[in-house]
């Protein structure tokens, strides 16, 4: 199909909104899960549901979407139901009480939709999909459902917006003032498991959970603020939805899952490099400007010994003079050089003849400032 | 007229088999500073954290003015420790002290001006506002001390519970928070705290509880807070 082709056509276009819809929703409910650090449940809950779809087919030989994803549901809750006894009651860790679950259901549906696979049933094509998710088997009433809860949960989010805040950054001092943590937390996994139900369609159980955690994480890189954080994860779930949704529309037989996760994973990648303050370029530069400034600042400091010991102060001293004698190397020198034309650029020293330097008046000034903010040992 | 502020009867706590709370049995007046003293392990954030009804006790009660904790939870504040949140959450100063007027709004209702008045008057008072809209990584811990602390304030309750105020703060927030706890006191309010450093308590509290599981001993630091007491708290280390 062409782009243009694409654009025109109305069930796509249905179909986009749901993709959009769903991005909005689990961006926003990611961004409380990467800050309670439950990135994982998420992955638990979809990967359990699998059987959960399976099974419904089974009993009922039809492929009803509502039915299906009340089996998801179900058998989802049952897995993180298992997790959360598993941790309480023996000595397993939670992260292994956590992929023993998510596998053993995982296992348990691939089984189970391999049987179906061999029995007679012309109506069985396309449970499959559910693993990778593809848009394109949405209905126009999967799609009505998907805005409707969609809509709920937004409104959920914005409603109880303080609860949420004070349950996920303080929970005990939240219950003490009355939010009974309980509730909230019912509440919160109750929309999260909503939100990833109806995306398992169109993303499939296997990269749901990336859709739910990517956009919290990359949105967490560009902002200090909760609020900030929640709209722009919302829009890169969006931006994903919506772009891998086309993608999988313009290709053959591509499933959808994979799609929409290459899109956010992209964002995510470049968010982790490139965000202002916490990205790790911009730490990196950070870095580097801090410890040519610290290096530019000893280089000030030593001409400044050197000019005291000396009769006349503004006496031009050469560069191996001012190198410190462990490192006294060529690459050493030259970084020296370096050092030494950008100081004059601010005006502390003045280049000399040859290789030589001497310090000037507001040199002597910084480098007075410099012992002071330093500890201050007299020179 | 009820004689004691808070009184615990029979309380006990466990999580898995052996008790961390065996039995106590409290009773607090109005107006004091009361510090909890014992060794690690011995269930002092535990016995605050029970009182404020965040862990629930498999025995015994709690109550405030003579009524349970739900029905006088707004006249009650608390300071949790404070590694016990993510400062690395994306939020800033500003709104953590606004939590604290949470409580009085109840589920839904969003805090208007006056709330946030109240959370700018307290940030001032523990010195911080030129740092009130500031995410709150970049605070030092003794800043983040300060921060908890104007967030109880907000709450403007007449009972404060505190989970080591003074742990790993500098010298200055320290002597700002005793002048706070002792402005607290003379307005009649109580401050109950888990107190770790016993070179202080002398000067610092009114009132000392000794605990190790059990309540070794309550009352008034001066005859409650003495060597042989400490030993039977402590055991025989020093």
């Amino acid at each position: 199909m062409s782009i243009e082709a694409l654009m025109g056509d109305y069930t796509l276009q249905i179909v986009t909104l749901g993709s959009a819809m769903l991005g909005a929703a689990s961006g926003v409910l990611g961004s409380f899960a990467v800050l309670r650090k439950q990135g994982l449940l998420g992955d638990a809950v979809s990967h359990a549901a699998l059987p959960g779809i399976a099974f419904v087919f089974l009993i009922t030989g039809v492929k009803h979407t509502e039915m299906l994803l009340l089996g998801a549901l179900i058998s989802g809750l049952m897995g993180t139901f298992v997790i959360i006894s598993i941790h309480r009651y023996t000595k397993i860790k939670f992260d292994s009480a956590l992929a023993l679950t998510l596998s053993s259901f995982f296992g348990l549906g691939l089984v189970l939709l391999t049987y179906i696979q061999r029995i007679p049933n012309a109506n069985q094509a396309g449970l499959e999909n559910f693993i990778f998710g593809q848009a394109s088997t949405l209905l126009k009433r999967d799609v009505y459902t998907m805005i409707v809860l969609g809509s709920i949960i937004l409104l959920i989010v914005g409603l109880l917006w303080k609860e949420l805040k004070i349950f996920s950054f303080d929970p005990e001092f939240a219950q003490s003032i009355g939010f009974s943590d309980r509730k909230i937390n019912i509440i919160l996994s109750g929309i999260t498991v909503v939100a990833i139900i109806i995306g398992l369609q169109s993303v499939g159980v296997i990269l749901m959970s990336a859709l739910l955690i990517a956009p919290g994480v990359a949105a967490r890189q560009w902002t200090d603020k909760l609020s900030v954080m929640v709209i722009l994860a919302s829009v890169f779930g969006i931006i994903s939805g919506v772009l891998g949704t086309a993608a999988s529309s313009l290709a053959a037989n591509m499933p959808t899952g994979p799609a929409i996760v290459v899109v956010i994973s992209l964002i995510v990648f470049f968010s982790l490099f490139l965000a202002p303050n916490r990205g790790i370029l911009w730490r990196y530069l950070k870095m580097r400007r801090n410890s040519r400034e610290i290096n530019e600042d000893r280089i000030l400091v030593n001409l400044y010994q050197l000019a005291l010991n000396h009769d006349d102060i503004y006496h031009a001293h050469q560069v191996a003079m001012l190198t410190p004698i462990e490192i006294v190397e060529f690459k050493a020198e030259k970084n020296m050089v370096k050092s030494l034309h950008s100081l004059a650029a601010k005006g502390y020293v003045r280049g000399d003849y040859f290789d030589t330097w001497a310090i000037t008046d507001a040199g002597i000034e910084q480098a007075k400032r410099i012992v002071v903010e330093n500890g201050g040992e007299s020179l | 007229m009820q004689k004691y502020l808070i009184e615990a009867e029979d309380m006990t706590v466990a999580y898995d088999k052996k008790p961390v709370l065996w039995d106590i049995d409290l009773k607090i007046p109005k107006g004091i500073l009361m510090a909890i003293v014992g060794p690690n392990g011995a269930g002092k954030s535990t016995l605050i954290k029970a009182m404020l009804n965040i862990i629930r006790p498999i025995s015994g009660k709690v109550l405030f003015n003579g009524c349970d904790y739900q029905s006088q939870r707004q006249y009650i504040g608390y300071v949790p420790q404070r590694g016990s949140v993510d400062w690395d959450f994306p939020t800033s100063i500003f709104d953590v002290v606004l939590m604290g007027t949470y409580g009085q709004m109840g589920w839904i209702k969003r805090p208007g001006r006056k709330q946030k008045e109240k959370a700018m008057d307290a940030i001032k008072k523990v010195g911080m506002e030129e740092f009130a809209h500031r995410q709150i990584s970049q605070l030092s811990g003794g800043q983040q001390q300060r921060v908890f602390l104007a967030r109880a304030l907000v709450q403007d309750a007449d009972i404060y519970f505190m989970d080591e105020p003074f742990q790993g703060v500098d010298a200055k927030t320290e002597k700002a928070i005793i002048v706070i706890l002792k402005e607290l006191r003379s307005k009649g309010k109580t401050v109950i705290a888990v107190h770790h450093d016993l070179q202080t308590v002398k000067e610092y509290f009114d009132w000392v509880t000794l605990l190790n599981t059990k309540i070794i001993k309550y009352g008034e630091v001066d005859e409650v807070f003495t060597a042989e007491n400490l030993k039977l708290t402590y055991g025989n280390i020093s």
